[in-house]
């Protein structure tokens, strides 16, 4: 019995005080940076706060990120799952090349992807001419902010849905193709009720990260208020406009769409570990 | 059903899986693939159920070459080392899963498929799981279910990996007379993986013996248990049912 051999005084002090640190720490770094934003946003009251976010230009943004995450996630699960299915199914040359490709999003930063995509679809990029010929807007536009933020979020539900695919491996797929499953039912009966809660999981995380994309977005977008501005990219706007209770009132949206899938996510991963 | 293999051989990239291997089961038997691992036998097997497609050679059903018929369109009952159960479902849904993967035009009603399951459920002496999961069951309830869901889509042959691989030794007895009951009752011709020399001759009406090598798994000597038995017809399988 190893606990026995603990001193008394110190396996209460000891403890208390990583915990009682770990406590303030999270209070002061993450909980009151999240009060705060609250507590401004409704610092002038109700009324100002209704005002702000009924704001043309805010509804807007909020729209805009609304139609991008609409967008980005069902192609992301579309492609996390295919992804996933075919590194864990498959063998053939340049796999792991493929499964470190998926991760590439998650080592570079944001802004380099905006920079990537700007260089080949930007006016003056690889492929501008030719878009502009045939009159087609993607920088500054809806088109180029939903690339950047599929770029950034690419991995979120492949890197949840493979760990699991690849654990589970191929017997009951197999043995669903024996009793006479056709390819379709085999994936809608059986595979995706397997990985249903990493599934769900990936989806919330990759809505969280869609929602809140900054840097590769604010390259691509151009920044035209009313137009082009996604949530957070409003929120930087109206605090450079000094406008700090409208900034707070955007960003007090931005942070509830964070804890719904804070919350979401929470629940999901009871479920998952199941 | 008439199985006949025709000079099968199969190769996975590099490495010899199976030297060209000839055999003709006999309807309804129960037929033992015994041998160590590497010896090529579940690749058979597999083949046999449409799972792996041979490099070379023919298997024929009832006469009728099988071999390029996909796996659906085989319906061997087939029943996996690990029985793969789903494990979302109940056993009632694993059982009933082959009858509702089928077209509408052929598909059982509700009433029918339950009166199948419920007809299995016995058949494999466990009527009251029904609405357990696998999960819940002890490996031996697995793999009886495993072996009721094969049966379920009334398949032309029955193919078990290592059926009893997974299971201690009081268990596995049991077992095997719960394979044989069901095979005489069914007259499904059955073949059976096992690297068990006991289990093979014990069970089975014929027994193939198999060894690997560099070129691949070969059969060394197909017969009788007691022929094998006393007439070993190499030193490998003199010393493999030895062993």
């Amino acid at each position: 019995m190893q606990a026995a051999t603990f001193n008394p005084t110190q396996t209460s002090l000891v403890p208390r005080l990583l915990i009682g640190l770990a406590v303030a720490l999270t209070l002061l770094i993450v909980v009151a940076p999240l009060v705060y934003i609250f507590a401004r946003a409704f610092g002038e009251g109700w009324r100002v706060y209704a005002e702000n976010l009924l704001n043309p230009a805010t509804l807007h943004a909020v729209w805009l990120t609304t139609i991008t995450a609409l967008i980005v996630v069902p192609v992301n699960i579309a492609f996390g799952i295919s992804a996933a299915w075919v590194v864990a199914r498959f063998r053939f040359p340049g796999r792991s090349l493929l499964v470190t490709a998926i991760e590439i999003p998650f080592s570079i930063s944001p802004i380099i992807a905006g920079i990537c995509y700007l260089l080949l679809y930007g006016r003056q990029g690889l492929l501008g001419p030719w878009l502009a010929d045939n009159d087609l807007q993607v920088m500054f536009a809806l088109p180029g902010i939903v690339l950047v933020t599929m770029f950034v979020t690419a991995p979120f539900v492949a890197r949840e849905v493979l760990p699991l695919m690849q654990a589970q491996g191929s017997d009951q797929e197999q043995a669903a193709v024996t009793l006479g499953a056709s390819g379709w039912q085999v994936f809608r009966r059986v595979t995706l009720p397997n990985i249903k809660w990493a599934l769900l999981y990936g989806a919330v995380l990759c809505t969280a990260r869609a929602v809140g994309e900054f840097g590769g977005v604010s390259v691509v977008s151009g920044n035209i208020r009313g137009q082009t501005n996604t949530l957070p990219l409003h929120v930087e706007l109206l605090f450079n406009d000094l406008n700090a209770t409208g900034a707070f009132a955007a960003a007090s949206v931005l942070t509830l769409l964070a804890l719904v899938a804070l919350v979401a996510k929470t629940v999901l991963e009871a479920r998952k570990a199941r | 059903m008439h199985i006949e293999i025709d000079e099968i051989a199969k190769t996975f990239g590099t490495t010899a899986a199976l030297h060209p291997v000839s055999l003709s089961l006999p309807s309804g038997a129960l037929v033992a693939l015994l041998g160590p691992s590497g010896s090529g036998k579940t690749t058979l097997l597999r083949i046999l159920g449409g799972l792996e497609f041979p490099t070379s050679g023919r298997v024929l059903f009832d006469g009728q070459d099988a071999t390029g018929l996909s796996v659906q369109e085989r319906r061997a009952g087939f029943v996996f080392q690990s029985y793969a159960l789903f494990r979302h479902m109940t056993v009632f849904d694993n059982i009933a899963y082959g009858l509702n993967a089928r077209p509408r035009a052929s598909r059982p009603n509700k009433v029918e498929v339950a009166r199948r399951v419920t007809r299995l459920l016995d058949l494999i002496q466990l009527p009251d799981i029904g609405a357990r999961y696998p999960s819940q069951l002890s490996g031996g309830q697995r793999q009886r279910v495993a072996l009721a869901r094969a049966l379920a889509i009334e398949p032309r042959m029955l193919l078990l990996d290592e059926p009893f691989g997974a299971l201690d030794a009081k268990v596995r007895k049991e077992l095997r007379q719960g394979l044989r009951d069901i095979h005489d009752e069914t007259g499904l011709t059955t073949v059976f993986v096992t690297h068990d020399q006991d289990e093979a001759m014990e069970l089975a009406d014929l027994v193939v013996v198999m060894s690997g090598s560099q070129s691949g798994g070969r059969i060394e000597q197909i017969g009788k248990p007691q022929d094998i038995r006393s007439k070993p017809a190499s030193a490998f399988v003199r010393e493999f049912i030895a062993a």
